[in-house]
């Protein structure tokens, strides 16, 4: 597409990285028959263009009900209770005029069914998938999946006028059939899929799961997303195809400056991945730091002991894996005190059972919820 | 065929040679068999008594369908499956056996001795049973349940798996994954079994609760001296329980040696391909990475010659016409292709 403006596909040097998502004290909560599960409490994190944020944790600590709230879809019975989520958004329109002024969202303040967030969601933020058979339409094919998102979401400029006027003019359309299904047979390309002009007339039971896993990203990606959520993306891959999946990620976030939100429990992925890694247990941020610093200066015990108990391919150490002893607590009973004390290494009787540990730094941009490091 | 016991008997308790398994096409109102899914395409493998071998592989390699031909839960197409029983020697000394030729009463008796653990800690246990029962349930089919003694097992077993007695009259939706993973352990122990053929036994679990899996299985192989058969496809989990790992494509074995052998002197391309797939826990290791192209083969319609040659890069004209055999290139480390001697491959 020749009328692609320039601006929305140079990568922006480092320095002038600006923050794309602010999320300050947020806080999901479910209530439920039985009571009030804090999905999410207290989440604060920054996105900046560009940048990758991985989360991890075990299954039910809340990584993709953040997600979600972001995007305004939590499942009902949830319900945002607390918190902002800022969006530092450049409309569409106004990005086609070469306008680079930001304005200010509060998503969590948004009708979730309203103008403004469907705009947004699948829009300028995307969103894959773990599951790629059950999140695609079985009667769609892949090509009318991509035409669904880029007929809701792209627009392009009416026309662009010479060098010799100043401004362009601010009109735009939106695609045709015939260019929607262009950018679906490049898109298809882009992702790696063999012979994307007869791919995109497949039905997703006849892509097997690698490939549709790639439709998924290729839908996500047609809009050309300012931000990517992943949800555990390559978890239900296989290594090799997981191994191109995740280059696909990298490369196409360099070459649109996209910022990437991965949520994942497999640290392996998430150390070639991310920038930033926010680490969760049970709803709540316990340490969030550089990748370089959480893998090789973890300070929460929940960190240290996740970071142990996975096995390392290598030559054989012969020696048995450093488990986290128990199990995940009930939701909705969490103990007193730090959520993690009765199953921590560390637990100090008399104060990890009896005071909530605060968000302390301790280091550049390092950061960790724990008793141990507050003063 | 290849031979796999290369002479030596030493300890082998099962022995796998030339496995099949062909599951048909049909079409059409006469449900016509129009061509076969070759599942399992002449696998040969071998277990030693005390140890665990793994068994790698991508999704629909043929890995699971293997492992449930060996206990005939699938009716392989042909091959042999040798095995050391007890149960069916009249002087109580173990014999070797060809499971595939036995009766079903007689292959009834070796199931004793042979368990399984499910990938699916969830849809493997019957909801309407309790965990007692669960558990007994192997002991009544075999006519083993005694009142009392057989009680009294149950609860050792369940405390050795690290549950609580008071857990009996629990079903399974009232634990987690984790803890639903263990009752399917102690099942799979009630009748002291020899071989333990554990399918994906920790891929649905948690990191915390995979190691505490995995612990566990290496506790209970030292105290019953179990062998093990772990199919998984996680390379680094598989590394770090197996003594000696076979890894499959498309229906056969590529190559199988020691774990430390495998991992560090690769002698087969899918091998080394799938090693440095592996995304590593740590963000300053840097590889190049091989990535394979496309996706794994079909196996009703695999391609000519060795399987892997449309995705390895070195492929030569030989490989497109002719099956790799699977050989013994180094004492105990096997390999199916044509140019293992020549190349100089990168382990870990």
């Amino acid at each position: 597409m020749s009328t692609i403006p320039a601006t929305q596909l140079t990568t922006a040097p480092q320095d002038t990285r600006r923050t794309l998502i602010e999320v300050r004290d947020l806080k999901v909560e479910f209530n439920i028959r039985g009571g009030v599960v804090k999905a999410v409490d207290g989440l604060t994190l920054d996105i900046k263009c560009g940048q990758t944020v991985g989360i991890i944790g075990e299954s039910g600590c809340g990584k993709s009900v953040t997600a979600r709230a972001i995007l305004r879809m939590v499942p009902k019975p949830g319900k945002i209770t607390g918190g902002q989520i800022l969006y530092y958004r450049v409309p569409r329109q106004k990005k086609l005029a070469g306008s680079n002024e930001v304005e200010v969202i509060e998503l969590t303040k948004l009708d979730p069914d309203g103008e403004v967030i469907r705009q947004i969601r699948g829009g300028e933020i995307a969103m894959i998938f773990q599951e790629p058979m059950s999140s695609l339409t079985p009667v769609y094919t892949a090509g009318t999946h991509i035409h669904e998102a880029v007929s809701l979401h792209r627009l392009l400029p009416l026309k662009t006028v010479g060098d010799q006027m100043v401004e362009r003019i601010t009109q735009y359309r939106k695609v045709t059939r015939e260019e929607a299904r262009e950018i679906a047979v490049q898109m298809l390309r882009r992702v790696g899929i063999p012979k994307p002009e007869q791919r995109v007339d497949s039905y997703p039971h006849q892509l097997s799961g690698g490939q549709r896993q790639r439709v998924m990203i290729a839908i996500a990606l047609s809009t050309e997303p300012d931000m990517l959520i992943a949800d555990e993306p390559t978890t239900a891959l296989d290594v090799s195809i997981e191994a191109q999946i995740l280059d696909i990620m990298r490369e196409l976030q360099q070459t649109a400056n996209m910022a990437i939100m991965f949520i994942t429990h497999n640290l392996g992925v998430i150390a070639s991945m991310a920038d930033e890694i926010v680490v969760m247990y049970m709803g709540k941020q316990v340490e969030r730091a550089k990748v370089v610093d959480l893998f090789y200066n973890p300070k929460h015990p929940y960190t240290k002991a996740l970071l142990q108990s996975v096995p390392k391919l290598g030559p054989k150490t012969g020696q048995r894996l450093a488990s986290i002893e128990g199990m995940v607590p009930d939701p909705l009973h969490l103990p007193t005190g730090c959520v993690f004390h009765p199953r921590c290494p560390a637990f100090i009787a008399g104060k990890c059972d009896r005071h909530v540990p605060n968000w302390v730094q301790v280091g550049d941009n390092h950061w960790v919820r724990c008793l141990l490091y507050e003063e | 065929m290849a031979q796999t016991t290369n002479g030596k008997t030493d300890n082998i308790l099962l022995d796998v040679k030339g496995l099949k398994k062909y599951f048909p096409i049909q079409k059409g109102l006469l449900r016509r068999t129009v061509g076969y899914v070759k599942a399992v395409d002449d696998v040969s493998l071998y277990v030693r008594e005390g140890e665990t071998l793994g068994l790698v592989g991508e999704s629909g390699c043929g890995k699971t369908t293997a492992s449930r031909c060996i206990i005939r839960l699938y009716e392989p197409t042909a091959g042999q499956v040798l095995f050391k029983s007890k149960a069916l020697s009249a002087n109580g000394q173990p014999k070797m056996v060809n499971l595939l030729e036995l009766t079903r009463e007689e292959m009834t008796k070796v199931r004793e001795e042979i368990a399984m653990i499910f990938q699916d800690p969830i849809n493997s246990l019957n909801p309407r049973m309790t965990v007692a029962d669960i558990i007994a349930e192997p002991m009544v089919i075999h006519g083993k349940y005694e009142k009392g003694k057989s009680e009294e097992l149950i609860i050792q077993l369940l405390e050795r798996v690290g549950l609580r007695p008071d857990h009996l009259r629990r079903y399974p939706h009232e634990f987690s994954g984790g803890q639903r993973q263990r009752i399917g352990i102690a099942r799979a122990l009630a009748l002291n079994p020899r071989l333990v053929l554990c399918d994906e036994p920790v891929s649905a679990l948690d990191v915390s609760i995979q190691a505490q899996t995995l612990n566990l299985l290496q506790d209970l192989q030292e105290e019953f001296n179990l062998s093990y058969l772990f199919v998984a496809h996680d390379l680094s989990v598989v590394q770090h329980i197996s003594d000696r790992v076979a890894v499959m494509y498309v229906g056969k074995v590529a190559e199988m040696a020691s774990a430390e052998e495998l991992y560090a002197n690769p002698l087969h391309p899918y091998t080394e391909a799938l090693l440095s797939a592996v995304p590593k826990p740590d963000p300053l290791y840097k590889s190049e990475r091989i990535i394979m192209q496309g996706d794994v083969a079909d196996p009703s319609n695999p391609p000519s010659g060795c399987y892997f040659h449309p995705r390895c890069r070195y492929a030569v004209d030989l490989c497109k016409q002719k099956a790799p055999e699977f050989r013994e290139l180094k004492p105990d480390h096997w390999v199916a292709c044509h140019r293992a001697e020549e190349l100089k491959l990168q382990g870990i």
